[in-house]
């Protein structure tokens, strides 16, 4: 079974590419890190597979549809510093979000949405927290609160964007946690992931990537110097320089 | 005009430093100070309004950056509080002036649209000279404000004294705002702070250009705006000097060369030629190859039918190649060239280097490499072909197997 | 009785303005909300022109069209043609209107707003202007019919679209990933944005509608962490302004609008000495 394909993926901003025709298969029911130096375009291949950036070509399946087919079974951990810890809200309300359906905004929340949100909450440890305003969380208790929102969403496969990153070693270690229960579920979790010292224990299969797929695969045999050295060891020159020109020369990926 | 340029010139400051709406908040502060100073004061001296104005817009300068720095209010919000608040006290004051029935204060609200076209001439004396003095500063202190707006880092490491830079910065955009008000009022300050160095950034990276065009537009529509009001003394000045700043910065933003959307369409135009031509000579190399000989006549029908193009298409293409000498006609047939088939070649090749390219670096698989060649065969320079000639070590087929035509 | 009526449209418009206001600061939308209210300016007065009237209707129309046309040409200086943010907003209000002044002086014989009234607006006038039925019954000033019936129509919008615009604005990505039309959501609310404008505007002037949006609301985010609380204090906010503001102009013979959008500065610098002093932080 599959989770998510990409085929011939390519995304550019102001035309130059930023991710060159990425080609990939992703099980389901394992816990996938994609990786690769600041800069390699991770977040943008997230963001690809989301429908949140235009794709200058190729296409994304999920579980061999179309992502507006399978929007419930897909959620979405965005990066935690991408939104305003200011906000006037309660963890509860943030973490109710999850809930939200594009056919139920207009109708009120539920009893039943608010046990599966407290349900969430209490895996990640935060549910004595549930009352507490966003802006007095800790950096680990903002991540956990956006994790506990994606699980109320109650999805197959969960996309999550740099959640180790800034967090103290218990948020880290309940993450982990959580992600080998949702492993037993038979859950898919897709997460960006910056640190290689820790890659090795966290993830059973892996995506190398640095503008380019470097290689895909399971940890052992993608994780050794070699492979590690090509997607680290810098960017490939001839491709940097046709992205280059085609920025200048305003050329398109696919003629139009 | 001189009003114009000189506001134009602090623009760009403001402009790089991306602090453009911090004009139009000290603009609007400055109404309370000039109706306070009037009332402190009680007569229309430009010289006490001035300090007057002075001072409330120095005094938005400071309260927009505690509110920043102590709340969590961002800040544009922090902007807008002052702004409308101190405009709002403005215009109580002002109200509340004209209510009391003070035979002198027909003046003041000049302040709110501008009516530089009947400046006394003392008004004129005063305001030239502060724009003058403005004007020498910026020139004087030109690389130190270059160095703060690009790079203010840069500028401690090096043991420029920032702060007292940014103090200047902020007392000479003060006061530009204070006399550019004559011209167009409170309420279109920021027009004449953001507008000229918005358009001017269309034609130029260079600071010293930027400034350059920019006051050359703030003088022109100075010139322009008091013009309109002069000859038509209904018509407002500043609301006019406003319109034709943002004419000019429409107009940079299509024809300006380069950046402009004009120059963007032309290359697209000429992207999309190349890309016509290059295929329909692309498809005079896929026939021959095919056939074994370059020398065979190709009718219209022929080449439709080897490749989705519509007949429009395939002819306009035709009749480019025949004017590069490509492409000959005979009857109704169409022949290759010498000097066509070696441009088809080049292309070919290009292709074909490309595919292998990917392939190899990109890892992949040769069904997946077509269409990615189809469009980077026809941006590729001579000078990357060698690059990828040498680091795929001169091969000599394509991942299809198809052979690669190097030039003999 | 002149007082009350003046006090209640001032109220009506800014516990309208202050909700939507919040949503605006959460959104750091603040300055939109300023260009905007200084954009309508041309739609109201070409809607004069054409209808000939001060119709309520022509008038919402031009505004709300003009109103998202700027965030539209805000969104194509930035986008289309790189500009900052910031100064593709600058650009387009000024630029907006100046074209409405003009249009006023250009046809100044014929159209019965003037600049004065543009800016600051004429609040005091709203008892003059009462709404008789043809058989004869007094049913109060027009305006407190219409800024009445806008507040309804916004209370219902956020009401409704609580779940919408919460979730939009905290986190527009994430609402995206859900499926949800993060478009919609924008013009709608820049669409109220622009009728609030315009039914302000002759109260209380195109200009001051901006303190009206932005400070009662960023007073209220001062001292809450709730947005149910933040909207109901912002309201209440909005409502001393407006009783206070009255009484400042009456006293000091100055502006309606001007006093209050004073006070709403007012109760701001209040507040944020007090949380300044509760965190014994200096300024």
């Amino acid at each position: 079974m599959i989770s998510i394909e990409t085929h011939n993926l390519t995304v550019s901003y102001n035309r130059r590419p930023v991710l060159w025709n990425i080609d990939f298969e992703l099980p389901t029911g394992k816990i996938i890190g994609i990786i690769g130096p600041n800069g390699s375009g991770k977040t943008t291949l997230l963001k690809a597979i989301m429908g949140l950036v235009p794709t200058s070509s190729g296409y994304v399946k999920i579980f061999d549809q179309d992502l507006n087919d399978v929007r419930s079974r897909v959620s979405y951990v965005p990066q935690r510093e991408s939104v305003d810890w200011d906000f006037p809200a309660s963890v509860m309300d943030i973490v109710l979000m999850g809930r939200y359906k594009k056919n139920n905004l207009f109708k009120r929340i539920s009893k039943a949405d608010r046990d599966i949100a407290a349900e969430a909450l209490e895996k990640v440890n935060m549910l004595e927290f549930s009352k507490r305003q966003i802006s007095q969380l800790s950096g680990g208790q903002q991540q956990r609160v956006f994790i506990a929102r994606s699980l109320a969403q109650g999805a197959d496969l969960y996309i999550m964007d740099e959640p180790f990153i800034g967090v103290d070693a218990a948020t880290e270690e309940a993450i982990l946690k959580l992600l080998s229960d949702m492993k037993k579920d038979g859950k898919t979790v897709v997460v960006v992931h910056h640190d290689l010292q820790t890659a090795k224990d966290f993830f059973d299969w892996i995506v190398l990537l640095n503008t380019r797929m470097v290689a895909a695969g399971p940890i052992e045999e993608i994780f050794n110097e070699t492979l590690l050295q090509e997607a680290y060891g810098g960017k490939l020159n001839v491709l940097s320089q046709v992205g280059d020109l085609m920025k200048e020369k305003a050329f398109d990926v696919r003629e139009s | 005009m001189i009003l114009g340029a000189s506001a134009a010139i602090v623009g760009c400051f403001s402009f790089l430093r991306k602090r453009a709406l911090v004009g139009d908040a000290i603009a609007h502060s400055i109404l309370p100070g000039v109706c306070l100073a009037f009332m402190v004061s009680g007569s229309k001296n430009p010289l006490y309004l001035i300090i007057g104005a002075f001072i409330t817009g120095w005094l938005s300068l400071l309260l927009i950056d505690a509110i920043t720095r102590t709340t969590k209010l961002k800040s544009d919000t922090a902007i807008g509080i002052i702004l409308s608040v101190f405009f709002g006290v403005g215009i109580l004051l002002l109200t509340s002036i004209q209510h009391s029935g003070n035979a002198s204060q027909a003046g003041l609200d000049k302040f709110l649209f501008g009516k530089a076209a009947s400046l006394t001439k003392d008004d004129v004396y005063i305001f030239g000279t502060i724009a003058l003095i403005l004007i020498a500063v910026v020139i004087l202190f030109y690389k130190e404000f270059k160095l703060i707006s690009f790079n203010p880092d840069y500028a401690k490491v090096i043991g420029l004294p920032v702060q007292f830079l940014e103090f200047m910065l902020a007392t000479i955009t003060v006061l530009a705002v204070a006399v550019g008000i004559q011209a167009v009022g409170v309420v279109l300050m920021a027009a004449l702070l953001i507008t000229p160095a918005s358009g001017a950034r269309f034609w130029t990276d260079k600071l010293s250009v930027m400034i350059l065009i920019a006051t050359a537009f703030g003088a022109i529509s100075g010139f322009l705006g008091s013009y309109i009001s002069y000859i038509a003394p209904s018509m407002p000045t500043g609301p006019w000097i406003v319109m034709c700043l943002s004419m000019l910065t429409i107009g940079s933003i299509w024809f300006a060369p380069r950046t402009g959307m004009l120059a963007k369409f032309r290359v697209q135009k000429e992207n999309q030629r190349k890309i016509l031509i290059e295929n329909v000579l692309k498809l005079f190399y896929h026939l021959g190859e095919k056939d074994g000989t370059f020398k065979k006549q190709r009718s219209t029908s022929v080449l439709l039918a080897s490749r989705d193009l519509r007949i429009k298409e395939l002819n306009r293409g035709l009749h480019l190649l025949k004017k590069e000498h490509w492409l000959r006609k005979k009857g109704d047939n169409w022949l290759i060239t010498q000097s066509g088939l070696n441009e088809a070649k080049r292309i070919i090749k290009l292709h074909r280097l490309w595919e292998m390219y990917l392939n190899q670096r990109l890892k992949l698989e040769p069904d997946h490499v077509h269409n990615d060649a189809e469009a980077i065969e026809h941006i590729i320079t001579p000078e990357l072909e060698k690059q990828l000639e040498k680091e795929l070590n001169y091969p000599t087929k394509d991942p299809h197997e198809s052979v690669i035509p190097y030039a003999e | 009785m002149e007082a009350f009526w003046i006090i209640l449209v001032g109220s009506l418009i800014a516990v309208s303005c202050a909700l939507l206001g919040s949503y605006l600061i959460l959104r750091k939308m603040a300055m939109v909300g300023d260009a905007i209210s200084h954009a309508v300016l041309p739609g109201i007065v070409i809607a004069y022109l054409l209808s000939g009237s001060r119709e309520t209707l022509p008038m919402l129309i031009g505004a709300a069209i003009l109103g998202v046309l700027t965030t539209v040409l805000i969104e194509l200086f930035s986008k289309k043609a790189n500009l900052q943010m910031d100064a593709s907003i600058g650009i387009t209000f000024t630029w907006l209107f100046a074209i409405g002044i003009i249009l006023i002086s250009l046809f100044a014989g014929q159209v019965d707003l003037d600049q004065d009234c543009v800016l600051y607006g004429e609040i005091a006038y709203v008892p003059l202007d009462l709404w008789i039925t043809d058989s004869g019954y007094n049913l109060g000033p027009r305006t407190v019919w219409i800024a009445s019936g806008l507040l309804l129509l916004l209370l219902l919008f956020i009401w409704k679209g609580y779940k919408g615009l919460f979730i939009t604005t905290f986190n527009e990505e994430f609402a995206k990933a859900l499926g949800i039309g993060v478009a919609f959501w924008h013009y709608a609310l820049m669409g109220a944005v622009s009728l609030t404008t315009v039914v302000s505007f002759e109260s209380v002037g195109a200009i001051l509608v901006v303190a009206f949006l932005i400070v009662p609301p960023a007073t209220a985010y001062l001292i809450t962490n709730e947005l149910k609380k933040m909207l109901f204090l912002s309201s209440i906010f909005g409502i001393i302004s407006a009783i206070g503001g009255y009484y400042l102009a009456v006293l000091i013979n100055g502006s309606i609008a001007g006093a209050i959008a004073s006070i709403a500065g007012l109760l701001f610098l209040i507040v944020w000495v007090i949380t300044l002093i509760r965190k014994r932080q200096p300024i």
